[in-house]
């Protein structure tokens, strides 16, 4: 009775000291965004956006680049039925929006000149091809017509064989499935370690990519220290989570599924808490011009390169630890039967709090690496982090380490080369990666590296 | 594939002792025998966890009518050889040779509810009550073919209340049986361990089964309601149910069973009746290694300290398994 | 003073809403799902969303190859048939892989599934290829209200719910409203205390009890705080009245159901399907049976929910999935009256949240802020449910002690 009561305070301490910790870690975020406001060019305001009034106004809207990977500061043009012209520059998140008065055909167009180095328009359908290389709209009044302009490597040569676009795409899958890897190996090891799927687990990764965005770009420290420094916050908010909340709520004999609503209130909070003190620009972390290197048909950067690196050492140094250390054999040991580990004299709660400090600052390199070789993260990037890594795990095998490896590598090449073929547009290569999720639970439901269920 | 089966003559006369021993004089008591008139006959059932195989049973048979006993050392496999044959687990060597049969219905793809549905009902060595449910409501899912459990029916009161007076009708019945009468309205997460195993028994009762499959029913109940519990399977075998249970204590087992098989190391080692197969060398080899100078089969040679030992490494196994279990879920 | 009653004003007309009650709608089917069967399902928003784009796209563009016209009466009829149809088949693709296995895998599956389901209704390339959805912007109610408001037979006008208010008693002096205010918590209490059972009433009397000291409370707050609408318009009367029968057909409807055999085997199925199975329960049946049924309940929902606003796919994704789960922990998981009870007071507490953050912290946070303040709030309120109070306002608190 008195154990309840005091587990009850525990817990009531821990998530007191939990939302503080919320509160506080973006606060100072916001402290140190601010003062830099002025000089971040990233926050062109995006072109007002049109809503379609019957019998008045209707609209023609688009996006460049995807939602994931838009394309700013482009200039895109409508040329109206009456030959007049109208241009506006999209903003941080890619769109672009007109609105029209009167019904027709319009044209619209993107000028080269402001996309950036190595993109092209892709050329439009012959059937909706304007003389220019446009893309024919029929808008009218009270509607809301889409605008889709497809923009793609210019380096893409169609009478070249497909080769060069495989090979571009399947390195780019290698690099979106080493970043997923450091992150799903952390999500997987919880859910061995604990039993919960952490649906908290992709905040992480926005966390290190934005504490890197506030360290290495607004601070102005050097890329390393910065780095580490993001590291070590990271995990510590790993132990300081495990310390308030998961273990008290263990202890407390909270079931899984209550867990799950847990985190997942905790995700809604802290996406939320990114937007309240960092806004919805998409921060990134751009440390000098990058160095483009090519061999043979792949072109990266250095930057690209390095963050591969690191991570393929970074894995190889959890899996050695894994197999060949102490603490690691342990963990596997709690993963397998914590009953019989902890029966045995392993110290369970000390092997989960280092699981979630490692899992956590993990998270936060892959978030680190993420804002810097990609397009950037925003407060709800994690939201689509979170369904790449949820479907590596799941297709690893939910809660084999190795595993989370093996399905991070095939969910990044699903990811980056569905988009190769035909018939899927490059809107849909996270649905491909639910599609294979899907598939996989009908063929395999253990995962590729899982072992089936004990009953009775 | 039907058997001749017993006329109802030949049957009803299984409530008396004389008439069972003598109807098994004839098995052979060698692992895999023949019966009589088997229930539930089984090929080349094999289970194998990675490496290590839990489960290889080449050839059994449960004689109908009976109470059999399926006894082995713990981690012989028999929790995992009732998952297989109820549905809840697939052999691996499932399509490689794999057949069992249930009263002459082939069940080798057959899932575990239409196992149940089809009269074998099993218990759970770590039991299942539904905790946040009534005892009343935990009794009611056991029957079976109830009209108001489909979906478009259940809208419609007039069409399921009749079956569901009858249905209670017959729930308070045996749980006035299992002294579980006053619990009634109770949430089934508040009762005993004892009495969740009593509710579990009474629960699968309700669908009327030809067989019902114990596994270690006696495991955690107090001594007193063990002897009433001992009274109902007796009772149950009298009305013509086939029983096979798992038990660790050879008192109960000499006591209340007609047929034993003893199982180790995944495999079917022998098999008698109670009072020879425990002077089997196979046996006394298999179930109590260092007991080897004990004989079993004699209560007398049986000292209080060897049972007591005995008793104490079973429970501590149980308890591991339990733990284990419990981890894993 | 006036802002509060400004602020208690906009409480009680987004608790009356008709979005309330669609939201309500929705929690009612989740509850079917998760507080009934135990199903982890954190897609409801796409439910929502695939039964409001079934609705809107078949009133708006008919359908010809039936002879349907767009924005009749048989379009109406049509939508709604579609709606539900879209749902159903979401379930069905939902299920079949997920329901054999544990119950993470029906989370990880709906959440994916409902990312995929808004990703697709707001693609550029889709809207290009067949101009259904409109893309990230939505369908405007404008495009298919019409035959739906056509319906009402309330005609124009304004009406204000209740007639007769705190202005008409000595002006809407404070004294007045201190005065409601005091009966109003006063009766609050009571039907606490009546539900509690320290009334010494069981049964019937108790129900009856209950019942009408809710109608009482009912009238004493919208003397309090009155509801003005207009009679058919876009927000109006009409669709508010639709939506609460709506809302409370679904929950006699789910009365019914759970009060009957296939609800105890739907609770049967949340305590442990192992043992379902040993009872010769087809445990994978009646999983796909909630999972279906409660994602008509969020069809259901969705439509209605859009029939005031737009199909916009953006306010129509996860976010509403957890307002939806934070309605049901608020007012219990697996009651009768839990859903409506917590979607009314979540709306009215989160239209407080806002309201008070952006009267008494204006130079602190943007109303933009405010309403993401709400939801950072939102967040802590369902972790702290579901770690202080599970079984939330209605549950039974005896069932706690054998949580698993
Ligand atoms: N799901 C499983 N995974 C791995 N090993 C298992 C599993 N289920 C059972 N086993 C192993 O199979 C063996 C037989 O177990 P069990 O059937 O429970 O034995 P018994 O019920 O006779 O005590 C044990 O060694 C046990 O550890
Ligand atoms: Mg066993």
């Amino acid at each position: 009775m008195s154990r309840h009561a005091a587990h009850g305070r525990t817990v009531g301490r821990g998530v007191t000291g939990l939302i503080l910790g919320l509160l506080v870690t973006p606060l100072v975020m916001l402290l140190g965004t601010t003062s830099a406001y002025a000089d971040d060019e990233g926050d062109t305001p995006a072109a007002a956006s049109c809503l379609p009034k019957p019998d008045e106004v209707g609209c023609i809207s688009g996006t460049l680049g995807s939602r994931a990977d838009p394309i700013a500061d482009a200039d895109v043009t409508l040329t109206k039925p009456d030959g007049t012209t109208e241009t506006q520059t999209t903003g941080d998140d890619g769109k672009f929006s007109f609105t029209i008065t009167e019904d027709g055909e319009y044209l619209v167009g993107v000028d080269p000149e402001t996309l950036p180095d190595g993109f092209e328009v892709r050329p439009p359908p012959a059937n909706l091809r304007g003389p220019d290389g446009e893309l024919k709209v029929q808008a009218t009044v009270g509607g809301l017509r889409a605008a889709n302009l497809e923009i793609r490597s210019a380096d893409y040569d169609p009478s070249t064989s497909n080769w060069e676009e495989i090979s571009q795409s399947g390195f780019n899958g290698l690099r979106l499935g080493l970043l997923l890897a450091l992150a799903s190996v952390g999500l997987s090891l919880i859910y061995g370690t604990t039993g919960l799927s952490n649906f908290a687990h992709a905040e992480q990764v926005t966390l290190g990519g934005m504490l890197a965005y506030l360290f290495v770009n607004q601070q102005g420290m050097p890329l390393l220290v910065g780095g580490l420094l993001v590291l070590v916050l990271c995990g510590f908010t790993g132990w300081f989570q495990d310390r308030v909340l998961w273990q008290p709520l263990r202890r407390r004999g909270l079931g899984l599924t209550q867990m799950m609503i847990v985190t997942i209130g905790l995700s809604l909070a802290i996406q939320y808490g990114y937007q309240f003190f960092v806004g919805s620009r998409t921060v990134r972390v751009i440390v000098d011009n990058p160095t483009v290197t090519s061999f043979g048909p792949i072109t990266t950067t250095n930057q690209s390169l390095a963050a591969m690196v690191i991570s393929a050492v970074v894995l190889a140094g959890v899996g050695f630890a894994l197999l060949r250390t102490r603490i690691g054999r342990a963990t596997r040991a709690v993963s397998d039967n914590p009953a019989l580990a902890q029966a045995s004299g392993i110290d369970t709660d000390k092997v989960i709090r280092l699981v979630w400090t490692v899992a956590m600052a993990l998270a936060g390199l892959s978030g680190i690496l993420y804002a810097l070789v990609t397009n950037g993260i925003k407060w709800d990037t994690g939201l689509q982090i979170l369904l790449l890594l949820f479907a590596a795990v799941t297709l690893g095998g939910l809660g084999t380490a190795f595993g989370a490896l093996v399905g991070s590598l095939v969910i990044g090449f699903v990811v980056e080369m569905s988009p190769l073929l035909p018939f899927v547009p490059g809107d849909f290569k996270y649905a491909a990666a639910l599609l294979i999720l899907i598939v996989v639970l009908l063929v395999r439901p253990q995962g590729l590296l899982g072992k089936a269920q004990r009953v009775g | 594939m039907s058997e001749p089966g017993p006329t109802t003559a030949t049957r009803g006369d299984l409530s008396d002792p004389a008439a069972r021993k003598s109807l098994m004089t004839d098995v052979e008591r060698v692992p895999g025998a023949a019966k009589p008139d088997p229930i539930l006959k089984v090929d080349n059932i094999v289970r194998q966890f990675g490496g290590m195989t839990a489960v290889d049973v080449g050839h059994l048979e449960v004689q109908r009518g009976l109470i059999t006993a399926l006894i082995g050392p713990n981690g012989a496999g028999k929790t995992t050889f009732f998952n297989l044959i109820t549905g809840f687990d697939r052999p691996t060597s499932a399509g490689q040779g794999a057949h069992w049969s249930f009263d002459g219905r082939t069940l080798d793809k057959t899932s575990a509810s239409a196992v149940a549905k089809s009269g074998m009902v099993r218990t759970f060595q770590l039991t299942k009550a539904l905790s946040r449910m009534t005892v009343i409501e935990n009794m009611m899912l056991g029957a079976q073919n109830q009209a108001g459990e489909n979906l478009f029916k259940s809208l419609i009161r007039p069409i399921w209340h009749h079956q569901e007076k009858e249905i209670e009708a017959k729930a308070d019945e045996l749980l006035d049986r299992f002294k579980l009468l006053e619990k009634k309205h109770d949430y089934a997460g508040s009762l005993s361990g004892g009495q969740r195993k009593l509710l579990e028994m009474a629960r699968a009762l309700m669908s009327d089964p030809k067989m019902i499959m114990l596994d270690e029913p006696m495991a955690g109940v107090n001594p007193a309601l063990t002897q009433s519990l001992l009274g109902h399977i007796q009772s149950l075998r009298d009305e013509g149910m086939t029983v096979l249970f798992v038990e660790h204590d050879m008192h109960v087992v000499r006591h209340i069973s007609d047929w034993v098989v003893v199982m180790a190391e995944g495999r079917v080692v022998a098999e008698g009746a109670a009072d020879t197969v425990m002077s089997d060398p196979a046996v006394i080899d298999a179930y109590l290694g260092a007991h080897h100078d004990t004989d079993l089969g004699d209560d007398a040679l049986l000292t209080d300290e060897a049972i007591e030992q005995l008793a104490e490494e079973v429970a501590e196994e149980a308890h591991r398994d339990e733990e284990k279990d419990g981890g894993k879920r | 003073m006036d802002e509060i009653q400004q602020i208690l004003n906009s409480m009680m007309s987004s608790a009356t809403g008709p979005q309330t009650a669609a939201v309500a709608i929705a929690v009612i089917g989740l509850n079917i799902h998760f507080g009934y069967t135990g199903l982890l399902n954190i897609g409801q928003s796409a439910f929502m969303l695939l039964g409001a784009y079934g609705f809107a796209i078949t009133i708006k563009e008919g359908i010809p190859a039936l002879g349907i016209e767009p924005l009749g009466f048989a379009a109406l009829v049509a939508g709604v048939i579609v709606g539900m149809g879209l749902a159903f088949i979401f379930a069905l693709i939902l299920g079949v892989p997920t329901l054999k296995l544990r119950g993470d895998y029906l989370a990880i599956v709906t959440i994916s599934a409902a990312e995929i389901v808004r990703y697709i209704g707001r693609s550029v390339g889709y809207e290009t290829l067949f101009g259904l959805t409109g893309g990230a912007q939505g369908i405007p109610g404008s495009q298919y209200r019409a035959p739906f408001t056509d319906l009402s037979p309330l005609g124009n006008g304004n009406s204000t719910l209740l007639e007769f208010n705190y202005t008409d008693v000595a002006d809407g002096a404070v004294w007045v409203r201190l005065v409601g205010w005091v009966i109003g918590i006063a009766i609050i209490a009571a039907i606490v205390h009546v539900a509690r059972g320290r009334a010494g009433l069981t049964g019937t009397p108790k129900r009856v009890a209950i019942a009408g000291l809710s109608v009482l409370a009912l009238v004493v707050l919208l003397f309090l705080a009155p509801v003005n609408n207009q009679n058919t318009g876009v927000n109006g009367w009409f669709v508010t009245i639709v939506a609460w029968c709506v809302a409370a057909i679904s929950t006699v409807v789910v009365l019914f159901l759970v009060k009957s055999p296939w609800g105890r085997a739907l609770r049967g199925v949340r305590e442990d399907e192992d043992a379902m199975r040993s009872l010769g329960k087809n445990v994978f049946a009646i999983k796909m049976q909630a999972l279906v049924i409660g994602g008509l309940f969020g069809a259901v929902g969705g439509m209605l929910y859009v029939l005031p606003a737009t199909v916009q796919p953006d306010s129509m994704g996860r976010s509403l999935t957890f307002f939806c789960y934070t309605a049901l922990l608020l007012g219990g998981a697996a009651t009768i009256w839990g859903p409506i009870l917590g979607s009314i007071i979540f709306f009215a507490g989160r239209i407080m949240i806002i309201g008070i953050s952006n009267t008494y912290f204006d130079g602190f946070m943007s109303s933009q802020e405010s309403s993401q303040f709400a939801f950072i709030v939102v967040g802590v309120v369902l972790m702290l449910l579901v770690i202080f109070r599970p079984q939330g306002i209605l549950g039974d608190k005896r069932e706690l002690r054998f949580n698993v």
